[in-house]
């Protein structure tokens, strides 16, 4: 389905850094380095999806966490999620199956060595914590064959009406003590401390606060960040195995920095080549990127001097900018809301709303949809949302065709030709209203 | 005459549309766009700036001949018998370069006496090409010097026993070269030489003065292009800097709704692209859908049947007319329709009626573009290589009828071939009245001489 960007290697990625990704790769080097020590340290490893993930419960209960998503993502980008998916075609998964399963299960077939180059280890536990992902379910099902692990899931009720109500939280909370803790603590060999996972949503909140003044420094022109394929990088921590912890914590206030000071000098974001030159369009984009030609995807848009200056998809891990922080004091109640506020987890006027708002709110030229092959959940209905975006805005809505981690679907020479009409045709309208 | 050039760069063929300052249509050329992008560029080009001394020429004979437009028509055809005859010399000339290649003294000393022979033959059936009013099947020399090559050779090897196939394998080894390297022409002389045949035909002394003087008037005028812009598949690779590059999409729509004013809806399909483009009351693109990540359902898919059932491209439409039933096609494949082709042929289904369902196949698929671009409101015009086919454009009326009732007003001139090239042609008037600077690309071929 969904997912951040933690590592890459060096020959891909962007000519230079700002401190805060270097500060990230340290973290996530940290991370794989646990992960490699876990079994002889007799640490205990869950594997879990990024929306609903509920990582300050895994922290707490001093376990590490191991994301699928992530890992095919990275596979993607480090151009070995071709070979991974062809490894489990030939295990008998059809073309048709999401890449990042087909990826993940080719991976695992091939050694299960994670991006850094260390062999992942087994789950101890499958987490399932967010349930509006169908696949999640098979996924975790064909997983569980492979390492013979058991499964812990929590339903996540679908929010049909875009609102989260009482009974929903009540029902999750309730899995939560009687299902998923006692089983997640079973694995762990100890007791949940209630004060340790408060302490960790404590550090969540502290960094979601400094993410959201990072999200909201696109409002300035020029935007000194790419919400989207700079946000990958800007939601890699807070969507994975780092949010409630100091690390995070220090990460957002030296990003949140770094943003403020290109701000204050009239910057706009960094691209794969160096600096961003004149803003000359601002975008909003839905969906997905695609991660096997992520660099050339982005420089399509820097080079024409487009920048994203908010996207749907650096919120499937949460939606901070419209409110929602996790609780020290409701701990349980706002993993609930957590969970239920994923953004696939919302129904489609749901997600045209916010689309709506994110075009307004960033004074957006036009707005994208890359629609994905590999993802249900996020692309069906799509363009019903772009008639109706652009019904309500007024503003022209574009429309591309990718996907994931499969490489024989990004079509580079027909995605560029659709996105400089694109671009083309909003400079055409933009001097025809000025005419 | 100051004029702005569009020139689209298609995967099948390569178009260039010349507009005065007013805006007006003064030259189109076309050409196949082979493999080499700058030649077809430069060819295309050529051809429009022929086109546009013809224009000329036109306007000078108005000015005193009662029949302008009889003679105009003469003095062209006379000029593309002229033009057909050099690049026929220049077809032997790479004929015998290819014979001397050849590696067996036996074969060379068979197959040179009937390549002459066939030369021959060619250049003497070469007049009835270019009748004024006669229907022809192509423009392009390698279209028009492959039939008659092929059927002088068939004569010819029958008659002197020679392999068929060793003739025409010299053919195709010559003629890509006489395609892809760029000559120097002399209008000015082609024009006179035409103009010599077309007065021998009875004209007075007088009368003949003015008309070489129009003539060379017509040939000696400046022609100076003020803007280039240039579009289609092959835009990457013009030699044109990138503010004169213009995607497809935006000079479909804009050529298209200069015809057909009232268009709101665009529907192009090219030979590898199928675009479905809505555009507002000037011809602004407001929204589009294009295929993705397969050619079934373009114009290559139809090339692909063509060459299964050995025809002319252009002879699939009006086969298909003669259907008697349409054949459920179902697939989205255009290797997979090859065979479904073949088997419904062993099946004994007739060849007129797959075809129909062929058509009906790939206009399907471009409906359900044009409902994802946000459908059919009022007048549609269909544009691209494929709107050429009567077949395609038969269905797509019916279809259009079926989605979205009788009131559409559909759209598909001969002409329509052309609209991304005059698309691009006015997004470059836009540029020299709104008085940005140009940048002229450069031209291999601005060796070639244009004027006299």
């Amino acid at each position: 389905m969904s997912n951040p960007a933690m590592t890459q290697s060096a020959q891909l990625e962007p000519a230079e850094k700002d401190q805060s990704q270097i500060e990230q790769k340290r973290m996530i080097a940290d991370h794989f380095e646990r992960l490699a020590r876990a079994k002889a340290e007799g640490k205990k490893v869950v594997y879990t999806f990024v929306p609903g993930n509920l990582t300050e419960l895994i922290g707490a209960l001093d376990m590490l966490a191991v994301l699928p998503e992530i890992n095919a993502l990275q596979s993607g980008m480090r151009k070995k999620s071709a070979g991974y998916i062809a490894e489990a075609e030939k295990a008998g998964h059809s073309e048709d199956v999401c890449t990042y399963v087909k990826c993940d299960i080719g991976m695992l077939k091939s050694g299960n060595i994670g991006p850094t180059g260390t062999k992942l280890p087994e789950p101890d536990l499958l987490l399932l914590s967010y349930t509006g992902c169908f696949t999640f379910m098979k996924w975790f099902e064909l997983l569980r064959e492979e390492y013979k692990c058991p499964v812990v899931m929590l339903h996540v009720p679908y929010q049909t009406d875009g609102e989260i109500t009482p009974e929903m939280r009540e029902y999750i909370v309730r899995q939560l003590k009687d299902v998923v803790i006692p089983a997640m603590e079973q694995v762990a060999g100890k007791k949940l401390d209630m004060r340790e996972l408060s302490r960790r949503l404590q550090l969540s909140h502290r960094a979601e606060d400094d993410l959201v003044a990072v999200w909201e420094s696109a409002r300035h022109r020029p935007s000194p960040i790419d919400g989207y394929f700079g946000g990958v990088y800007y939601v890699g921590p807070i969507f994975s195995a780092f949010r409630g912890t100091e690390d995070a914590v220090r990460y957002y206030q030296m990003l949140r920095a770094e943003v403020d000071e290109r701000v204050r000098r009239k910057e706009g974001p960094m691209t794969p080549d160096g600096p961003a030159g004149e803003e000359r369009f601002r975008l909003v984009v839905e969906g997905p990127p695609n991660w096997t030609s992520f660099l050339d995807f982005w420089r399509m848009f820097s080079r024409e001097g487009a920048t994203v200056v908010a996207s749907t998809y650096t919120r499937v891990g949460g939606l901070y900018d419209k409110g929602f922080r996790h609780s020290p004091d409701e701990p349980l109640e706002s993993l609930a809301d957590y969970c239920l506020g994923c953004y696939t987890n919302l129904g489609l006027p749901t997600r045209t709303a916010l689309l709506e708002d994110y075009i307004r709110r960033y004074e957006a030229d036009g707005f994208l949809i890359n629609s994905v092959k590999s993802c249900n959940s996020f692309s069906a209905g799509q363009l019903v949302m772009l008639r109706e975006l652009e019904k309500r805005t007024g503003v022209p809505g574009g429309f591309i065709e990718s996907d994931l981690v499969d490489p024989r679907y990004f079509g580079k020479a027909n995605i560029e030709n659709r996105l400089q009409s694109y671009l083309q045709m909003l400079e055409a309208r933009r001097g025809r209203a000025s005419a | 005459m100051r004029c702005v050039v569009g020139i689209d760069l298609g995967s099948t063929t390569t178009k260039a549309v010349l507009l005065d300052e007013q805006g007006r249509v003064v030259g189109r050329g076309i050409t196949n766009s082979r493999s080499n992008y700058e030649v077809a560029c430069a060819v295309a080009r050529e051809e429009a700036l022929i086109a546009v001394r013809f224009t000329l020429l036109q306007r000078e004979l108005e000015s005193f001949a009662d029949d302008a437009q009889s003679w105009r028509d003469q003095l062209h055809e006379a000029f593309r018998l002229e033009l057909y005859r050099d690049q026929l010399a220049e077809l032997e000339a790479e004929v015998a370069v290819a014979l001397r290649a050849l590696t067996y003294v036996g074969q060379k000393a068979t197959l040179e006496p009937a390549a002459r022979e066939v030369h021959e033959r060619m250049r003497l059936h070469a007049p009835e090409l270019f009748v004024v009013g006669a229907p022809r099947k192509s423009d392009f020399f390698r279209d028009l010097a492959g039939a008659a090559f092929i059927s002088a050779a068939e004569e010819v090897s029958r008659e002197q026993n020679v392999p068929y196939e060793r003739l025409v394998g010299l053919f195709d080894r010559a003629v890509l070269n006489v395609e892809t390297e760029l000559r120097r022409r002399d209008f000015g002389d082609l024009l006179a030489r035409a103009a010599r045949h077309v007065l021998e035909r009875g004209t007075s002394g007088e009368e003949r003065k003015r008309f070489e003087s129009a003539v060379a008037r017509a040939a000696r005028a400046p022609i100076q292009e003020l803007a280039f812009v240039g579009t289609g598949y092959g835009r990457q690779t013009l030699p044109f800097p990138k503010e004169a590059v213009r995607s497809e999409i935006l000079c479909h729509g804009r050529g298209a709704h200069r015809v057909f004013g009232g268009t709101r809806t665009v529907l192009d399909i090219g030979g590898q692209d199928t675009k479905a483009i809505q555009v507002d009351g000037h011809g602004v693109v407001t929204s589009f859908q294009m295929n993705d990540r397969c050619a079934a359902g373009c114009g290559r898919y139809l090339g692909y049947i063509a060459d299964e059932l050995n025809l002319g491209l252009h002879e699939l439409g009006p086969l298909a007319l003669g259907a008697k039933r349409v054949v459920k096609v179902n697939s989205t494949c255009t290797v997979f329709a090859g065979a479904e082709l073949r088997e419904r042929l062993g099946l004994g289904e007739r060849r007129e009626d797959i075809l129909a369902g062929l058509h009906r196949s790939i206009m399907l698929r471009a409906m359900s573009l044009l409902a994802r671009s946000g459908g059919v409101s009022n007048e549609l015009t269909f544009t691209g290589g494929v709107c050429k086919n009567p077949m395609a454009t038969r269905v797509l009326r019916e279809l259009v009828t079926d989605s979205y009732g009788e009131g559409i007003t559909l759209n598909a001139h001969p002409d329509s071939i052309y609209m991304g090239a005059l698309g691009a042609a006015l997004y470059g008037l836009d540029d020299v009245v709104a008085g940005r600077p140009q940048v002229l690309p450069t031209f291999a071929l601005d060796a070639l001489t244009t004027g006299a």
